[in-house]
């Protein structure tokens, strides 16, 4: 198992009051993304835990990319990772920011 | 001089098989000994061997000839698909090949090649090798497959008509020998496709022949990835260009675009502007399309498993014969992918840094098939369309329009990272690898990167039509190449340019949000759904069913 | 440079957040939002809690953070109840430790107040075999806590129609609820069609001759069978109606009822045991063209069982 952790110093936090969210399902080719909002709205802090060995430097460009693209500020995204593609985990990273821009009733 | 050697020889041989028929037909127990009497030593011999359909009693027959009569054969044929295609060359019975398409034999084939077992002549595409029978590779004997005979050599081949006029013309009217094996022998066939006078021998063969279901796509196995390149590619590619006249290579991205063009399609307005005429074998994902209105016409290569009382119940789209059944014809749809077509798309295996694409790997050879027809730019092409003409004017802006030729659009379309996470995009393609092992002449290339026009990821759209230099193409194909190493290595100053001059495209600069890419989306999301669809009349075959 | 975002989706086409959507094509979270009342569902032990397996580190294998069980409170129709899912594609929905335990909490808890009935999603292969002890142990543990809410007087039902489909353990669980549902899609088993081939060889049982494998356990076949309560169509919106409906006709719980249910298994295997296929079943219980059934539309397999009558409730 690799575990990988990304911390990005941000300018916008995350939209929305949702306290938490959580997208996908830990299957081969895909993932699941747990994000919860945290009290350092400079941060976005990504965790990812994953069977698959000597990708760092992928993650490491696709979280970049996240977190230069959208607010992320405030917020943990955890990742349980199956062996998922790239372009899958940007959109479950988007997914689950989705979710969270909502407001809470 | 003797100006009929080839007349005498022939009809020697004729006489040789008689011997064993009454008269042209032939005991299934006969069919060796008939092909030992017919063929001769290093004769060039076109066994069916189709994309589809395989002659496969002949096939048998010929690897248990008496190779002290028969070796030394020159096969030319499409497919080398059967087992016994190969086999005939561990025997000794066949020892050159000129073929097309060799994709269920690719890894054998291979191994038999570097190892010196096969002498081969060259690796074709569908058209090149029957242009070839009329030229330079002319069979002596054809070995074929049809559906029915009547006693005098009337041939019913049916849907699955696929290569046989062509392989049957070039072979008997150069004083070739055919011989056909069929299903079942009746007093009169339902429609003669292949005259009588054309055929030499038939033989009843104790089952029907094998046929391949090739362009099913289940649509279940369709993912949320695939669905985004087909949005991308309507929206960005079908309805800017206004494609009407088009082939689809066979592939998941284009099964839901197929199945996508009553849903999505519907909502941006297209029906009656995209899509209403293909060349394309019946593939049941394109069900829901053409039951929603969409499609006109449909010319086909071959047919599909399952899709006999669909077609039928359809003549108004499928081309039909009298009797109501599919008449598909290979040579006919590569000329009409080539000519009478605006735009081929389809999915590769590698693509580099100049667009070239292959789907060659070290261990296996698929060979060409019609790939390469269909994704050409026809130079000959002379009549304008509207998408021809816009395409031609984006690769050259500033040429007198007079002296300016159209040009096919062709897609190439995929997931940046494809089976096992191997990357879709490469520095360098392993055909090359190959063609050093091999030391072929040429790497085996399925489509060249000048002929392509678009390349389709996830990522978005990259218009190389659009790009003045080497450098602009390689940095548009870096800037759909996603993740890979090859789009890591991208100069993100360059990209963002061509993002501004509309040479890479963006799904959200189309209004496209890869959110909104779901399974939903699909007008049937299973086999079972497309069944509906037909009304029931989608036989699907029985590994894609659960009923 | 950014144009707008397309409304996308054309009026014919369900939305993934709607009631229309498939059961089966749908992750449990969402089958679980969308069959109960909007935003009434509240999660115990949530993903955030990370209460995941403490087994599959040592096989190299990923962990989810709810361990492919989802359980909860909510309403439906304003009904208080209890809900588990689990997420079939998360180790083929098997059960393993942590995933087991929550099922059992849960109907514990619903065991000790008595008025809250339980409705578990299953999607299940069975049980883990990485987690084998475990799983087990939490399948008889669930067992009996089922019996134990029902005799208590709640009421359990099970609603089947995903990938993974309701086998081994979970088949042996779904036989103690008081009423099952399930789709055309779904499977009930114990054995499933691979361990079947593998033990008894595949002239018995060709697990890749995916027609028998329906015939057999899928959805179709129980209900006619008896083998599940309700046919269901492929929607959220189908199950919740179901769900509502078998609620509504819960009935009392006692060892009669489980004597009725051994009569009632007992008559089946009179009725149909030398029978060799699926279709020889349905043939001999009446239904005309009985080989057409598994090609029949969900319309015309309801107005079959229609004919053929509600199963015993008095058994089960």
């Amino acid at each position: 198992m690799e575990v990988l952790s990304f911390k990005h110093e941000v300018s916008k936090s995350a939209a929305g009051t949702t306290k938490q969210a959580i997208t996908g399902v830990v299957a081969s080719g895909n993932l699941e993304v747990l994000v919860e909002r945290t009290a350092s709205e400079k941060w976005c802090v990504v965790e990812i835990r994953t069977t698959v060995r000597g990708f760092n430097p992928v993650w490491e460009a696709v979280v970049d990319d996240f977190v230069g693209r959208f607010a992320t500020g405030g917020l943990l995204f955890s990742i349980n990772d199956g062996g998922a593609r790239p372009d899958t985990v940007s959109l479950r990273l988007a997914q689950a920011l989705r979710l969270m821009e909502k407001t809470e009733k | 001089m003797q100006w009929h050697k080839n007349r005498d020889a022939r009809d020697e041989r004729i006489q040789a098989g008689r011997k064993l028929s009454a008269g042209k037909i032939v005991d299934a127990q006969d069919t060796t000994r008939l092909l030992e009497a017919v063929i001769r030593k290093g004769d060039r011999v076109c066994l069916e061997g189709d994309n589809q359909k395989q002659a496969d009693l002949l096939s048998s027959a010929l690897l248990a000839v008496d190779t002290a009569v028969i070796s030394d054969l020159h096969m030319v044929q499409s497919g080398v698909v059967l087992p016994e295609h190969l086999d005939l060359f561990e025997r000794g019975v066949a020892t050159k090949l000129d073929y097309a398409y060799s994709g269920p034999q690719s890894a054998r084939i291979a191994t038999m090649l570097f190892g010196g077992k096969i002498q081969l002549g060259a690796v074709h595409t569908y058209l090149e090798l029957f242009a070839r029978y009329f030229i330079d590779l002319t069979p002596n004997v054809a070995l074929i497959a049809a559906v029915s005979a009547d006693r005098d050599g009337n041939l019913y081949t049916g849907p699955n008509t696929e290569d046989t006029p062509t392989v049957v013309e070039a072979t008997t009217f150069k004083d070739g020998i055919v011989v056909a094996q069929v299903n079942e022998i009746v007093d009169k066939v339902p429609r003669v496709d292949i005259p009588g006078d054309r055929v030499h021998f038939v033989v009843k063969a104790d089952k029907p022949f094998f046929v391949e279901p090739l362009f099913t796509r289940d649509p279940a196995a369709i993912t949320e990835t695939q669905i985004l390149t087909a949005m991308l590619a309507i929206k960005g590619i079908y309805a800017p260009y206004g494609v009407k006249r088009l082939n689809h290579g066979i592939g998941f991205s284009t099964a839901a675009i197929e199945l996508l063009l009553p849903t999505y399609g519907e909502a941006l307005g297209l029906k009656g502007k995209i899509a209403s005429h293909f060349a394309l074998n019946p593939h049941p994902a394109l069900i829901p399309a053409i039951e929603s209105g969409w499609v006109e016409q449909i010319h086909s290569f071959g047919s599909e498993v399952g899709m006999d009382d669909y077609i039928r119940a359809r003549p108004d789209v499928y081309f039909t014969g009298p009797d109501g059944s599919l008449r598909s014809n290979r040579a006919f749809s590569q000329v009409a992918g080539l000519y009478a077509c605006d735009m081929f798309i389809g999915s590769t295996l590698q693509i580099d840094l100049s667009g070239n694409s292959s789907t060659v790997t070290t261990n296996r050879i698929a060979g060409f098939g019609g790939a390469p027809n269909m994704g050409s730019d026809a130079r000959g092409r002379r009549h304008p369309s509207d998408p021809w003409l816009k395409a031609g004017r984006e690769a050259d802006p500033d040429g007198l329009p007079a002296l300016r030729r159209g040009r096919k659009l062709v897609v190439q379309i995929g997931e940046t990272f494809g089976e096992k996470n191997v990357p879709l995009f490469v520095e360098k393609l392993d055909a090359l690898a190959l063609a050093e092992k091999l030391k072929l002449d040429l790497a085996p290339v399925m489509i060249y990167g000048d002929d392509v026009t678009h390349i389709v990821t996830e990522e978005g759209i990259a218009n190389l039509l659009l790009c003045r230099s080497a450098d602009e193409r390689e940095q548009a194909i870096r800037g759909v190449a996603g993740y890979t190493d090859v789009g890591r290595g991208r100069d993100k100053a360059m990209v963002s340019q061509l993002r501004e001059r509309g040479i890479i495209v963006r799904p959200e600069d189309l209004g496209i949000d890869p959110l909104q890419a779901n399974r939903n989306l699909l007008a049937a999301r299973s086999i079972k759904d497309i069944v509906r669809w037909s009304g029931g009349l989608y036989a699907p075959p029985s590994k894609f069913r659960n009923w | 440079m950014n144009a707008s975002i397309d409304p996308v989706l054309p009026a014919t086409v369900p939305e993934t957040d709607s009631r229309r959507a498939s059961w089966y094509e749908s992750p449990a979270r969402t089958r679980v939002s969308l069959l109960l009342d909007e935003e009434s569902f509240e999660e115990f032990l949530g993903p955030e809690q990370r209460e995941m397996s403490p087994n599959l580190r040592a096989f190299d294998l990923p962990e989810q953070f709810d361990d492919g069980m989802i359980i909860g409170r909510g309403s439906l129709s304003r009904i208080p109840v209890f809900v588990a899912a689990q997420e079939g594609r998360f180790m083929g929905g098997a059960f393993g430790e942590v995933h087991g335990a929550k099922l059992t909490g849960l109907l514990r808890a619903a065991r000790d107040l008595r008025s809250v009935p339980v409705i578990i999603l299953f999607d299940t292969g069975g049980v883990r075999l990485q987690e084998a002890n475990a799983g087990e142990l939490a399948i008889a543990e669930i067992m009996r806590a089922v019996i134990e809410a029902r005799v208590a007087g709640v009421t359990v039902i099970g609603l089947i129609g995903g990938r993974a489909g309701c086998y081994g353990g979970g088949g042996l669980i779904a036989g103690c609820c008081s009423a099952l549902a399930v789709s055309e899609q779904g499977r009930i088993s114990v054995s499933g069609p691979e361990v079947i081939e593998t033990n008894r060889g595949v002239e018995e049982f060709d697990s890749k001759d995916r027609a028998l494998v329906w015939r057999t356990m899928g959805g179709k076949h129980r209900r006619l069978i008896g083998g599940a309560d309700v046919f269901v169509d492929d929607t959220i919106a189908d199950f919740r109606d179901t769900a509502l409906g078998l609620l509504a006709d819960a009935r009392p719980f006692s060892l009669q009822t489980l004597k009725n249910e051994q009569t009632r298994l007992e008559s089946r295997v009179q009725q149909f045991g030398e029978c060799p296929d699926a279709i020889d079943i349905w043939r001999s219980m009446g239904i005309a063209d009985a080989d057409t059934v598994p090609e029949m539309t969900y319309d015309q397999f309801t107005a079959v069982v229609g004919k053929i009558g509600s199963t015993d409730h008095a058994a089960r």
